[in-house]
């Protein structure tokens, strides 16, 4: 066996010279679609763009803010924040990072040609004034709490490819110069991106001297690459495959786990009096049961989520009773999932007088949550058992969500859906301001409340959240709209999904909340 | 006058080969534009309605279907076949930055699809009443009737998992031969590559060997192997010599096409084995509502299988100079 | 059987030649008993909601908490999953005789449609003759010079899911074949003597298509419908396996198996391995049938 081994490595030792050194192989389930870290706002792109570019503000592995390129950053009125840089930095073309970059990227980042979700929901509503050199003051409108937050997901790049900045300039390496621990190697789309360490970072020299990166966006597959040894590092270890890896392969693999800022949840049509796929028990057009806070809660009772977070999730999730799991800010010690109750349930149904139930159907995607069709199968099993007449519907995201905000004559389609939502923010105003704040479209409000439910209540406390810079006072209004809006069933939350990263053994990954998957997180152990 | 016929031909060809180019363009460009909405694919979850409404308008989706069309047939012209939403790259440079992946898996199967399918064949042909020419005909249905996808899976299982002994995905590094870039060059990417192409060489081979043993069989019966077999000559020299000779313009024949349904079912293989090419961009492209990448996947095939078949014509009609190029196919 | 057939009447199917045909197929037990395990495939599948303990697609019977009971574990409704259950708690007995259901009705009925307007155009084609045919023709290479693949997939992708789209996309991709076949042996018998004798009747045209040449097409045909339907249901569960096929909820054999997939590192095997299974003898016994059958009914036909 032994003389295998040692055969197997000259071979590869001809191959690739750096058979010995400290590099890293990572399994990545969803490919990301450039280098060009502002064309595309999407989980996979930050993620690897992460090791290239610096944002001025960093993330932590469960999303508090770091100092990154700023040293530092403060309100120093109601609409200006004050952002320290830091000095002495330099690209990786050799260039002086300063405050020019800064705007620069600022001014490219929204406004980048093609790209299919622009940066310019974090950099609206924002001006970026240069003071001196390492000093830059970020206006806003009115007072704004989340500036830090947003401008954490711009990242920095250097001012001195103005004139060649093409996305596809950066794919091909010759704009891709950031500040960050990589240096861009090549990118061959679908295959593998390379990266080589920057022996100069700012922070220090990392602890890889190269990376790839490998696109294996089918589960088996990639968990198959990492128990053979072609990776060393894989994310969204499918739930069906973690159990096994825990027991029978724990000599090879080591799981990481962690909660994920991602809640799953049902919304209910809260706005027409007549539903469309709401049926009374005999088949005859009703009254909207679900307008009746007692229906919603009824259904909220009958959902048994350990049940789901067993059966479903294989134990790898949480049950949730609110929009973002313990610990983010804005979070209410309160709100404690609801307890499983059929019975309770079902009295509740015939107190609302629906003692026969009525029939519903529940829509889900089929290809964009972990196990997304199974939840809506197992909601729609359980809603059964308290004498609801059920049917399950799931279909591609490309088709779902279209139809799910803005289907008929542009208005939701459905009557209960599944869906997710993950707070990039870190923070309980991310998904307040999506899902349960009332739709508005020139407000920019509730781009996500697909059951439309309005509560002018809430609405008044999250945009004052969202208009207090203090801290202690902002979250307290972001609890207080939290907890109005769980008791009046704005949304029924299922379960927040947990991330598992699973490595070869001997390798360590700090699990992170927002889902990025990072060599910068990965240590030897 | 002998290039008279040849050059009508061509014409005649480039002519229809055209407008089927155009009709399937046609067809699938109404088809992707009436299903699902790529625009809530695309855009962020925090996006808010201002900006979903700038990416419809960036994509000219907010135009009807009929203007998206025009607009679209006014780029084919001059070669642009649209650009990918997601890559925000030109679809054909990014089907033809795949295309030497799934080029190089293609040849891969139907080398080792021949090089098993032919001598088995061939065997099951001369000797069609013994037990083991049953067996390989019986085998050859059973190659015919396992699902490539399952197939897939269970070598992933049984050489990656289980033994170790091969890469389960991805393709491996890249050497150079003569000018040519090829993961066939290299160590790395052959290990790579022994599974998926054998995975695709499956179905093939079992062709290959119905049809070298159809071949094989015809061939036997004519009278000039009853002659050179009563002349005395040895029984491996008329295999050799005279056998091989005449199945193989047949086989070659039909292999030209089959290598054109090859790089199409490269497709499942691709998908299973995380193969960076085309077929793997087409059903994320499918998945992911990528409409531009989908169409110029389509016009590159189709363009493909009309040279291919338009080749096999030209070299058929010179092997055989009884088939006239000029009169219908029967 | 064979004596009920009135024999002044098709004078072409006479006891003999059926007798003949039975015979000759029963040559090869190989075939044969491919046949006799079709057949039980098929009744299973028929009857599936009365010989199953379970409809899958009833939710009010199917209990999430059931999912995954490996083979021979005990439903919370008190009956035994003998071949386990699946990540939704469906009995997987259950579930792959509803899917087998779905499976064939596809392959079947997509196959028959594809019959019907492939023979109509291939007998038109070799009636009309002339230019007609000629464009016929071209439309046929030109079809089958493309793979099947290639065209479901498109079509597919263009149409979106769901059991009708796959029914038309499978149904654009075998009519071309039938369409070959039926005008090749049309254009055999339309040189017959019993063709001329019909045209001089003053027989219409349809009639003399339908009633006379058509029949004598059908050898052909049954061995194309028979290769045809494996090849669909193979086609189906490719499709489905891709994620571009069948919706999820009322799942195929393809759907099982691409459901089973993601449990295949976890030693779960039997959520993919038996649907594999059946849809492998399936495919496979048809074939085998398809084999002999082109052996018995069209020697010429052999590859």
């Amino acid at each position: 066996m032994k003389r295998i081994l040692a055969a197997t490595s000259i071979a590869m030792g001809l191959l690739s010279s750096a058979a010995w050194a400290d590099d890293l192989t990572i399994g990545l389930s969803s490919e990301p679609t450039a280098i060009d870290p502002h064309y595309h706002n999407l989980t996979p792109n930050h993620s690897l763009t992460r090791h290239i570019f610096d944002p001025l503000i960093g993330q932590d592995e469960v999303q508090g803010l770091y100092p990154a390129l700023a040293v530092s950053w403060k309100p120093i009125d109601d609409t200006t924040w004050e952002v320290k840089l830091r000095e002495g930095v330099k690209f990786h073309d050799g260039t002086d990072f300063n405050a020019d970059d800064v705007v620069f990227s600022f001014e490219r980042a929204p406004n980048v040609p093609n790209s299919p979700s622009s940066m310019s929901t974090y950099t609206s509503g924002k001006t970026i004034v240069k003071v001196d050199d390492y000093t830059i003051h970020v206006k806003t409108e009115g007072p704004y709490p989340l500036v830090p937050n947003e401008i954490s997901q711009i990242a920095i790049i250097s001012d001195s490819i103005k004139d060649t900045s093409t996305t596809a300039d950066f794919n091909s390496g010759k704009a891709a110069i950031g500040t960050g621990p990589f240096k861009f190697k090549a990118f061959v789309p679908g295959d593998k991106i390379e990266m080589a360490a920057n022996a100069d970072y700012w922070g220090g020299a990392p602890g890889w001297d190269n990376l790839t990166f490998k696109p294996i966006p089918s589960d088996p597959a990639r968990v198959a690459a990492l128990l053979s040894g072609d990776v060393d590092i894989i994310n969204d270890v499918p739930t069906s495959d973690v159990e096994t890896l825990k027991t029978k392969a724990a000599d090879q693999v080591s799981l990481w786990q962690g909660s994920s800022n991602r809640v799953i949840y049902l919304h209910l049509d809260q706005f027409r009096e007549n539903s469309p796929f709401v049926k009374g028990v005999d088949g005859s057009d009703i009254k909207n049961p679900l307008l009746d806070v007692r229906v919603r809660k009824a259904l909220s009772m009958a959902i048994n989520r350990p049940g789901i977070v067993d059966r479903v999730m294989e134990g790898v999730a949480l049950p949730a009773g609110q929009l973002l799991p313990k610990g983010f800010f804005g979070v209410s010690e309160k709100l404690q999932p609801l307890d499983y109750d059929a019975k309770g349930a079902k009295a509740l149904l015939a107190e609302a007088g629906y003692p026969d139930g009525f029939e519903l159907t529940i829509h889900g995607p089929n290809d964009r949550y972990l196990n997304d069709a199974k939840i809506a199968e197992a909601v729609g099993q359980m809603l059964t058992r308290i004498g609801l007449k059920m049917h399950v519907e799931t279909m591609p995201r490309s088709v779902f969500f279209t139809r799910a905000s803005s289907g008929a004559e542009g208005l939701p389609e459905f009557s209960l859906i599944l869906a997710g939502w993950g707070a990039g923010s870190g923070e309980a105003s991310s998904p307040l301001k999506s899902l349960v704040h009332t739709y508005d479209k020139a407000g920019g409000f509730g781009s996500s409340n697909r059951g439309r439910h309005s509560d002018p209540e809430v609405d008044a406390l999250i945009e004052k959240a969202l208009a207090t810079v203090d801290d202690d006072k902002r979250r307290a209004l972001l609890v207080e709209a939290t907890e109005k809006s769980i008791e009046n069933v704005a949304i029924i939350p299922l379960h927040f999904q947990v991330n598992t990263w699973a490595t070869r053994k001997g390798l360590a990954y700090e699990p992170r909340t927002d889902e990025y998957t990072i060599a910068m997180g990965v240590s030897k152990n | 006058m002998q290039t008279d016929p040849m050059l009508a031909f061509l014409i005649r060809r480039t002519g229809q080969s055209a407008i089927v180019v155009l009709l399937m363009a046609t067809i699938v460009f109404f088809g992707v534009n009436v299903v699902g909405d790529p625009v809530h694919m695309l855009v962020s979850p925090d996006a808010d309605q201002a900006e979903i409404e700038r990416v419809i308008r960036q994509f000219g989706l907010d135009r009807p279907v009929i203007e998206q069309y025009g607009l679209f047939l006014k780029g084919a012209i001059q070669g642009d076949l649209g650009t990918s939403f997601i890559f925000g790259q030109p679809a054909v440079q990014l089907i033809l930055q795949r295309f030497p992946a799934t080029l190089e898996l293609a040849v891969s199967a139907l080398v080792i699809a021949l090089v098993f399918g032919i001598p088995l064949g061939v065997y099951a042909g001369i000797r069609p009443d013994t037990r083991s020419a049953r067996a390989i005909m019986a085998a050859s249905i059973f190659g015919f009737s396992l699902p490539t996808f399952w197939v897939g899976i269970m070598l992933i299982m049984f050489f990656s998992v289980q033994l170790q002994w091969l890469p389960s995905t991805g393709r491996g590094d890249v050497g150079s031969f003569l000018g040519i870039e090829s993961s066939l060059f290299t160590l790395d990417g052959l290990r790579h590559i022994i599974l998926p192409a054998s995975n695709l060489a499956l179905l093939k081979m079992s062709m290959i060997i119905r049809l070298t043993r159809a071949g094989a069989r015809e061939v036997m019966q004519q009278d000039y192997i009853k002659f050179a077999r009563a002349k005395g000559l040895s029984f491996g020299r008329i295999v050799r010599v005279h056998l091989l000779k005449n199945i193989m313009i047949p086989v070659v024949t039909v292999l030209g096409l089959e290598f054109g349904s090859l790089i199409a079912f490269s497709v499942v293989t691709e998908s299973i084995y995380a193969w960076p090419g085309m077929g793997k961009l087409l059903i994320d492209s499918v998945l992911q509502l990528d409409r531009p990448v989908i169409v110029a996947y389509l016009m590159i095939v189709v363009f493909l299988f009309v040279l291919i078949n338009l080749i096999v014509d030209v070299i058929y009609s010179a092997l055989d100079p009884r088939v006239s190029l000029t009169g219908a196919k029967s | 059987m064979s004596a009920s057939l009135p024999s002044s009447q098709k004078p072409r199917f006479k006891d003999t030649s059926l007798g003949v045909f039975v015979s000759q197929f029963l040559e090869s037990p190989v075939a044969v008993v491919a046949l006799a395990i079709l057949v039980v495939i098929i009744s299973l599948a028929a009857l599936a909601p009365w010989i199953t303990p379970q409809n899958p697609y009833d939710l009010a019977q199917v209990d999430i908490m059931d999912a995954r009971m490996e083979p021979g574990e005990e439903a919370f409704a008190g009956y035994t999953f003998w071949l386990g259950s699946d990540g939704a708690g469906r009995d997987l007995y259950s579930a792959m005789l509803y899917g087998l259901r779905i499976s064939l009705a596809v392959g079947v009925f997509s196959g028959l449609i594809a019959m019907v307007i492939g023979t109509v155009i291939g007998l038109t084609a070799a009636y009309a003759g002339g230019r007609i045919e000629t464009l016929i023709m071209r439309l046929v290479d030109l079809q089958l010079s493309f793979p099947a693949i290639l065209i479901a997939l498109m079509l597919v992708a263009a149409l979106g899911k769901g059991v009708d789209k796959i029914i038309i996309a499978l149904v654009a991709v075998q009519w071309a074949y039938y369409a070959r076949t039926v005008r090749g042996s049309a254009l055999a018998e339309r040189r017959k003597e019993y063709v001329e004798a019909a045209r001089n009747l003053g027989l219409s045209p349809a009639r003399i298509l339908f009633g006379q040449i058509m029949p004598n097409c059908l050898s052909p045909l049954i061995v194309v419908v028979t290769i045809q339907t494996a090849h669909a249901i193979a086609l189906e569960a490719t499709l489905s396996f891709l994620g571009i096929g069948l919706p999820q909820t009322e799942p195929s054999l393809g759907i099982l198996i691409s459901n089973g997939f993601e449990y295949i590192l976890s030693g779960k095997y039997w959520i993919s391995f038996f649907p594999g299974l059946a849809l492998l003898v399936t495919v496979f016994c048809i074939n085998l049938v398809g084999d002999q059958l082109r052996d018995v009914l069209n020697p010429r036909l052999a590859k």
